[in-house]
């Protein structure tokens, strides 16, 4: 075994182990240089970022060869026969496709940082948050078990808090905080409550042992609903979203970037619950997927009616680009309710789904990964403005485009992806889903296009209000910000304007593994079950 | 690697793009057919108003509350129903989860 083979073996381990050890060790490097504390945090997440692209490489390259491609790691004693402790991380290729969007975002996160925090005190208490939250996102998302899915969740939310308050000078960010805390706090423990409630039934902490065991009994439907409530309510769907935009809003936002990605894990967990651990009951009750799928749909319109509402009243911009967040959650669930809506019995008598229940989960996770670049450059672009300006008001802001050049072209591309515009990676994810929701009911698809265009006419407000019109005298020496800043935002804006133009190849190399991951719920338990 | 397959379509950026490319160009051919007397920061590029005063340059920037005005004030019904949903009390945020899990609890047959 050489040393890439030896580092790819244990790479599940090391991609939680890496940040979290780097966190602990942040203060002490922190003690000795400053600038030296920032190096070390870009590389530790840089490191990190490295195993993931290597272990999904490896996964990627064996789903689109056809080959078994799971990666199970095993904390513990391998025999499955003797009673020990042990924990199983279970890479498939949807975690590994979160793990990437992650480790991205916290990388990205922690290179704006360098510049946007620099005048902030007890910067190694926050960048320790960061790799503490960044360890607990990559947790949810490589575990396959249960209970460890609550303690990263927990890890994540708590790490989480403690930056949403980080300007503890502003209360309002302190408020923010202490709602996040209490909405986490009571999400969190009905995930436990449902873990237990499976755990007492089936005596498995194991996801593809309890997948392969799941009943639907009375018990396993209350867990299923407790599951994907506190999930839904952690990332953010109508009408248990209205913590977002506090947190969201409040945070500073290369937080706020790193924020997505928590959001999106949690949303991770609706989609594993859904289609994983109760993949065999929606697969084997025709009624039972529909009606959930029929409601995750409905939830996934209000959601995105909701969030492009309210974002055309905002007047402050992050809570704006917020409720704009909020609406392009409701589009990733908008696929996922499509897949489920659409499974029916074939003439053969055969539980199956079209294929255009595929494209919408296919459409679902690549808006995921396009919903947290986009969303993702415009809260850098805010935070940018902010740092330039120190003005939040969209109505005391204009004629920026002529001080702050590039942060304004960065502005335009996260503007058009956002919008679904063509050519952005927007439009591509989004096209899938229109496509695909419309064959299921075509007001539903109507309903998500009209809300787009809602969003692109937010978002020409924005650019109206903050970068256009005549130049504002108490704007004139605002210039425009640090390279780190300008690095972070580029990389993003590159990435969109990349798989904008080459989405087959996201598509067909990344998404599509990720998608059949989660449909081929037999093969998951199988490979899992089978290799212990 | 350009063509995604939608299952009832396709989507090729690059086809949009070089159409949005000649329709740049035949723009710029048909501004070359335009009026050759024009002359920039001459009176022909002034702006011509009456009635109210001219404002300063600075004071004529419309402010993010006020675009879209006509559109907020229609649906004012419906920001009404909006505001009193988002109240920013944190006890209001739990009860919507509540409700949320017992629609949840009544559509899977639990209660």
């Amino acid at each position: 075994m050489n040393i890439v083979d030896a580092v790819l073996a244990h790479s599940p381990a090391l991609i939680v182990a890496v940040p979290l050890i780097g966190a602990f060790l942040t203060p002490l490097v922190s003690r000795l240089n400053d600038k030296l504390r920032n190096i070390f945090v870009i590389l530790v997440l840089g490191l990190t970022s490295s195993l993931v692209l290597l272990l999904a490489s490896d996964i990627f390259t064996k789903a689109t060869q056809g080959l078994p491609s799971i990666h199970r790691y095993v904390f513990g004693s391998q025999d499955l026969a003797l009673p020990v402790v042990r924990i199983l991380f279970e890479v498939d290729g949807m975690s590994i496709f979160m793990a990437i969007i992650s480790a991205i975002l916290a990388l990205m996160a922690v290179i704006y940082s360098w510049a946007f925090m620099k005048e902030n005190t007890g910067l190694d208490k926050y960048y320790t948050l960061i790799l503490l939250m960044t360890a607990g996102m990559l947790g949810m998302e490589l575990t396959g078990d249960m209970f460890n899915f609550f303690v990263f969740l927990e890890i994540t939310s708590i790490s989480s808090c403690a930056l949403i308050a980080f300007w503890t000078h502003k209360g309002e960010a302190v408020d923010a905080a202490f709602k996040y805390i209490v909405i986490s706090a009571i999400g969190a423990l009905f995930v436990l409550f449902a873990v237990a409630l499976l755990y007492g039934q089936y005596n498995a902490l194991n996801i593809a042992v309890l997948a392969n065991a799941i009943q639907y009994t009375f018990l396993d439907k209350i867990a299923l609903v407790l599951l994907i409530v506190a999930l839904a309510m952690k990332a953010g769907i109508v009408p248990m979203h209205m913590w977002l935009p506090d947190a969201y809003g409040r945070a500073p936002s290369s937080v706020t970037l790193i924020l997505i990605g928590a959001t999106q894990a949690s949303l991770y967990g609706v989609f594993r619950v859904c289609f994983t651990l109760y993949g065999g009951v929606f697969n084997s009750l025709v009624i039972t997927s529909n009606t959930i799928g029929w409601v995750i749909a409905t939830l996934a319109i209000i959601t995105i009616l909701m969030g492009v509402t309210m974002a055309l009243r905002q007047s402050d911009f992050k809570r704006l680009i917020a409720y704009a967040a909020v609406a392009e959650i409701g589009y990733m669930l908008l696929g996922v309710g499509t897949r489920l809506a659409s499974t029916y019995i074939n003439d053969y008598g055969q539980i199956t789904f079209p294929a255009y229940g595929a494209t919408a989960l296919t459409g679902s996770i690549f808006h995921i990964m396009n919903d947290a670049l986009d969303v993702g450059l415009l809260f850098l672009v805010a935070g940018a403005i902010y740092y330039a300006t120190k003005e939040t008001s969209l109505n005391r802001m204009g004629g920026l485009a002529r001080n702050m050049k590039y942060t304004s072209i960065f502005f335009i591309i996260g503007l058009l992806a956002v919008s679904g515009m063509p050519p952005m990676n927007g439009f591509a994810s989004k096209l899938l889903i229109y496509e695909s929701t419309y064959q299921l009911n075509p007001i539903l698809a109507i309903i998500a296009i009209l809300a787009s265009i809602m969003l692109l006419a937010v978002f020409v407000k924005v650019f109206h209000s903050a970068f256009m019109g005549p130049a504002l005298p108490k704007f004139k020496n605002v210039k425009e910000v640090s390279k780190s800043m300008l690095i972070a935002m580029g990389v993003i804006a590159a990435i969109i304007i990349v798989f904008g133009l080459f989405p087959n190849l996201v598509v067909e190399n990344i998404v599509r593994p990720a998608a059949d991951a989660l449909i081929q719920h037999s093969s998951y338990i199988t490979h899992v079950l089978g290799g212990i | 690697m350009f063509t995604v397959d939608t299952g009832s379509g396709f989507w090729n950026p690059i086809i949009w793009v070089s159409a949005i490319v000649i329709a740049f160009l035949i723009m710029y051919i048909l501004r070359g057919f335009g009026k050759k007397e024009y002359k920039e920061k001459t009176g022909q590029t002034q702006v011509f108003l009456s009635g109210n005063p001219e404002y300063e340059k600075e004071q004529m920037h419309i402010k993010a509350s006020n675009i879209y005005w006509g559109f907020t004030e229609t649906l004012r019904w419906v920001y009404k129903v909006l505001q009193k949903m988002h109240t920013g009390d944190v006890s209001d945020y739990v009860l919507w989860f509540v409700i949320v899990m017992a629609v949840l609890f009544l559509v899977v047959g639990v209660i």
